[in-house]
Parts: C-alpha cells; sequence; structure tokens
C-alpha cells in the first residue's frame, strides 16, 4: 500500500494486490484525513472493493469525478466534500 | 483493444467448453454421472452469479462495521428469501434432501470463529471461490488454508483429546459406532458423538407447531423463519447506516425528510440500491432452489439417497464411508469438499485419516476426480472466472506476505469454524436459514460478532500502515 502527497490538495493510494476489506479501509482513512475539496487519485485491483468504495462515498457525498479501468485494474478519482 | 482483453473471450468459452466436454464424457461412460454434471453446472451458475454481483457474506457484515455499507446485508436477505420461497415447494412436496443441525451455543462460537476468519482473509468460503476465479492468488491461499486446516481438524487426535470433557468421551463412546471409527479417539468424533449429536434440532414450523405441509413450509419457515426476522434485520441496518445519508441527499434536492412515507422510501431504495447485488441474489436464491430440486428428481430417478451408492454400482468403491456414503448435500455446500480434496492427498500420502466419524463414517474421501461436491466447486470457480475473463475483470493478482499471513491465520479459522458449525457461510447460515432452521441463525449472530471483532483488528492494524506512510508529509 503506497499512500502519498502528489501536490497541493492532490493524495494518491495505490491498494494493487490487496483484497477487501484493505482497499476500502484504506479510502476511508484517507479521506478522513483529508480537506474539504481534496482529491484522492485511487488504483486498486480488487473488483469488490470497487463497490464497497462507490457506496461508501454516496451514502458520504464524496464525489468520484472520475473512474476509469482496464485488465482488472482501477483508477479512480475521489473529490472530499463538506463534512 | 490489448491482446488479452482480445483473448478474454477466448479463454472463457474455453472454461465453458472443457465443462461441457467433461459432461458429455462421462455421461457416455456411464449415465450416473449426470449426478455429477448436475452438481457441476449448478456451481457453475453459481460462480457465475457471485462474481456479477460481487457477492460475499464476509461483505455483508464487515462493509458494515468497516464502511457503513450495508449493500451485500440486503443481497444475501433477498438470495435467502428467494431460496427459501422456491426449495419451500420442494420441501412441502416431501422432496427435500435438507436436514436441520442440532442447535446450541456451539454454533454460536462457531460462527464467531469463522466470522473472525472471514473478516482477516477477505472473503467467506464461497467468496473466496470466486476471487480466485478472478485471478486472486491470495484467494486461492485461503482455500488451501481452509482444506488443510480442516482435513488435520476432523483428525486430530492425541493431545487434543486431553480438551475432551469426560462427559463427551463417554456419551460418544456408548453411541455404538462401528469399531473401525474408535468414536472414543479424536477431539472432532468425542465431540460430534459426545456433544453435537446431543443437541435438538428445531425447524421454525416445528416451533410453531404447524403440522401441514404447505403452511408448515411457507409460514412457519419462510415467514417466520426469514421474511420476518431478515426485514426486521434491514431495520436495523437502515437506520444505524444508511438512513443518514439518504436524508442528506433528500435534504439537498429539496425534499421532505420526515414521516413514515419518507422512511419507507429510503427503506426501499436501500434494497434496490445496487442493480447487480439484488440481481445476483436473485439468481442466487432461485438457482440453490432449483439445485435441490434437481438432486431430489435425480435420486427418485436413480432410486438412491446418495452417490456413494450409484459410485458402487459402477464397481468404485474407493474412499466410500463405512456406511457406503459419500458426501453428496443435495445443495450448494462448500467446505465439506475442500476438507476432502486434502485429505484424499493426505490419504495418498500415508496418513490413515478414515477412523473418524467426518470422512470414515459419513462422507468418505473419493477420488476428487469423481466427487460431485468438489466439481461444484470447481465450476464455480469456472463460472466466475468467465463471468470475470468476458467482462475484462481477470487479472493475476498475486500475493504478499501480509496478505498470506492473513489468508492463512483466516483460513484456518474458517476451517475449525465450518468443522465446529457444521458448515459454512453456505452451509451453515445461507442453507440453513433458508430452510427454516434455526440453527442458521445461531451461526449467522455469531458470524456478525466474529466480523465485528475482525473489522476493530483490521482498524487498528490499518491505521498504524496508515500512519507511517503520512509520517513523510503533513495532513
Amino acid at each position: 500500500m503506497k499512500f502519498e502527497k502528489k501536490s497541493d490538495g492532490v493524495y494518491a493510494l495505490d491498494c494493487c494486490g490487496y483484497v477487501c476489506p484493505h482497499p476500502q479501509l484504506y479510502t476511508k482513512k484517507a479521506m478522513e484525513k483529508m480537506k474539504t475539496g481534496d482529491l484522492l487519485e485511487l488504483v486498486f485491483d480488487n473488483p469488490s472493493s470497487g463497490e464497497s468504495i462507490a457506496a461508501m462515498c454516496d451514502a458520504l457525498g464524496n464525489e468520484v469525478v472520475e473512474k476509469t479501468g482496464q485488465s482488472g485494474k482501477y483508477t479512480w478519482k475521489i473529490r472530499k466534500a463538506a463534512a | 483493444m490489448n491482446e488479452t482483453a482480445n483473448n478474454n473471450p477466448r479463454w472463457a468459452f474455453f472454461i465453458i467448453g472443457f465443462l461441457t466436454l467433461l459432461t458429455l464424457v462421462t455421461y457416455s461412460i456411464n449415465e450416473y454421472y449426470i449426478y455429477l454434471a448436475a452438481y457441476l453446472w449448478f456451481g457453475f451458475v453459481y460462480g457465475m452469479c457471485l462474481q456479477y454481483g460481487r457477492f460475499c457474506f464476509s461483505s455483508a457484515f464487515r462493509d458494515l462495521f468497516a464502511v457503513g455499507v450495508p449493500r451485500m446485508a440486503v443481497g444475501i436477505m433477498i438470495a435467502m428469501v428467494l431460496f427459501g420461497t422456491v426449495s419451500a415447494f420442494v420441501t412441502a412436496t416431501g422432496n427435500s434432501t435438507f436436514h436441520p443441525a442440532p442447535y446450541g451455543i456451539h454454533s454460536v462460537i462457531a460462527g464467531f470463529i469463522f466470522g473472525v476468519g472471514m473478516v482477516l482473509t477477505g472473503g467467506c468460503a464461497s467468496g473466496s471461490l470466486y476471487k480466485a476465479g478472478e485471478g486472486n492468488v491470495t484467494a486461492m491461499l485461503v482455500i488451501l488454508s481452509i482444506s488443510v486446516s480442516q482435513a488435520v481438524f476432523v483428525d486430530i487426535g492425541g493431545w487434543a483429546n486431553d480438551w475432551v470433557p469426560y462427559s463427551w468421551h463417554q456419551s460418544a463412546v456408548a453411541k455404538g459406532l462401528p469399531a473401525a471409527i474408535n468414536a472414543g479417539d479424536g477431539w472432532m468424533d468425542q465431540y460430534l458423538a459426545g456433544y453435537v449429536w446431543n443437541q435438538p434440532v428445531l425447524l421454525f414450523s416445528q416451533w410453531l407447531g404447524i403440522r401441514e405441509p404447505f403452511a408448515a413450509a411457507y409460514v412457519g419457515d419462510v415467514l417466520v423463519g426469514i421474511v420476518l426476522p431478515a426485514a426486521a434485520l434491514l431495520i436495523v441496518v437502515y437506520f444505524i447506516w444508511y438512513r443518514k445519508g439518504y436524508l442528506r441527499k433528500r435534504a439537498e434536492a429539496g425534499l421532505p425528510v420526515s414521516g413514515p412515507g419518507v422512511e419507507a422510501v429510503g427503506y426501499w431504495s436501500m434494497i434496490i440500491a445496487s442493480k447487480r447485488t439484488a440481481i445476483a441474489g436473485l439468481a442466487l436464491g432461485i438457482a440453490a432452489g432449483l439445485h435441490m430440486y434437481v438432486m431430489k428428481g435425480l435420486q427418485l430417478k436413480f432410486g438412491v439417497n446418495n452417490f456413494g451408492t450409484l459410485m458402487k454400482e459402477m464397481g468404485i468403491t474407493s474412499g466410500l464411508s463405512a456406511k457406503g456414503t459419500v458426501f453428496d448435500p443435495g445443495y450448494w455446500y462448500v467446505t465439506t469438499q475442500e476438507a476432502q480434496w486434502v485429505g484424499w492427498v493426505f490419504n495418498k500420502l500415508g496418513w490413515d485419516n478414515m477412523d473418524n466419524i467426518y470422512f470414515g463414517l459419513e462422507n468418505g474421501i473419493p477420488n476428487p476426480l469423481i466427487n460431485p461436491a468438489d466439481w461444484m466447486s470447481l465450476a464455480l470457480i469456472g463460472g466466475a472466472a468467465v463471468m470475470a475473463l468476458l467482462h475484462n475483470e481477470f487479472k493475476w493478482k498475486g500475493t504478499n506476505r501480509e496478505l498470506a499471513m492473513w489468508a492463512i491465520i483466516g483460513g484456518t479459522l474458517m476451517g475449525i469454524g465450518s468443522r465446529l458449525g457444521l458448515g459454512c457461510n453456505v452451509g451453515a447460515f445461507f442453507v440453513r436459514v433458508s430452510q427454516g432452521d434455526v440453527s442458521g441463525w445461531m451461526f449467522g449472530g455469531g458470524m456478525v460478532v466474529g466480523a465485528y471483532v475482525g473489522v476493530k483488528f483490521f482498524n487498528w492494524w490499518t491505521e498504524r500502515k496508515m500512519a507511517r506512510e503520512m509520517a513523510a508529509f503533513a495532513l
């Protein structure tokens, strides 16, 4: 797992190789620590984690602004909403 | 499209072609192999549904506690209601292959151990099978771990006998089982014959005293045993985990946020929130019910109660139990065939593991190649792989030291929990609840508590790792 700051307000989280519940737990923790308006670039390759992450974002109002996926690898960009 | 995506459909059709060829070839050898083929193709359907719906019992409880997502809790309840409704007809007409399991505190403890394990591994027993079909090597390690731990646990004696209460030992010996089984030696034998078999069995219909078969099946077992508890549980889930986000979205849209109508709409929106999961739950439930019907039909056609009899008629006696039976549940099951294939390997390596109840008396250790339940699981993996390949979701994912550690520890707990509970999330929970067996909800209750503990642990573990990653920058 890699979590790093790319620039001001932009963070990258790589959960490739991890099975449930790690990608969704790390995504949740990353989003909790970020500020409103910050962007998270998330990479993961466990399809079922995507279902949980999407539902989690929907429930909290965080916007998944971009979703790409190829050959089982998914790259999502999630913007943190106001609490 | 890149080369991998181009090849995916070819691999999918290769798998389907292989399973079809296997069906045709075995049938041409002997028509009895249609029995194995039935298990195989239902397993294939289960695998496709599970992968399509990302259907995982571990997720049902884990993702509620970990990230507040009720998707799979809803999916399971849908599947159980459908399964129960379809199979109730089988039961009411006297054609069910199902037998309720003894219930007691052991059901809850077993569920707890299994629940912790399935959070650590990242998937339940059926979930690990479908994820193996997606190319997930960690899931394959989980399957191996569940299989080995069971095969060892059911035969362990020696020092393990010191952990058996004397009353269990006395009761087991008094059962008069065949001498070759040696029921007084071995932790699992004495647990089964000296304790579990003495516990009561109960269906909801029996508890309510309903005698008429159709009323018993539909009112007692389906309505009271499944629908009402499932609806009540989902009300709790709605209020704790779904309602806040739902009302927030309504407020943002300028819609009313109070009143029974609003709550009812919210409850329904939770039920249909994930179309994939709902469709998978529907299909799984119907398929599982039809599976019971088909297996009973084949048993009636061939005039048998167990595939072991058909094996004997085909001249295959190797691996049969002392009763002349092999594991043949007549419905979806996961863990026993996993114990059997490893048990068979151990047996071929010289381990005498037929002197116990689990293998020696009840389930046998047939050659995995002609074990119907084994083919159900292999085809489940195949069905999941086909679905993943056709949607370009198949990807070989290696494991690492951390994930391998969780796979082995969690898989071991799942193996032990499933043997203590006489089944896993499918055999001890999904099937039993769907058939109105009281022990099903007890195992499920244990799983919920176990999952909660597992999530608490992983929250702590991932927080530590996150803190290490963030040490390099301020957030």
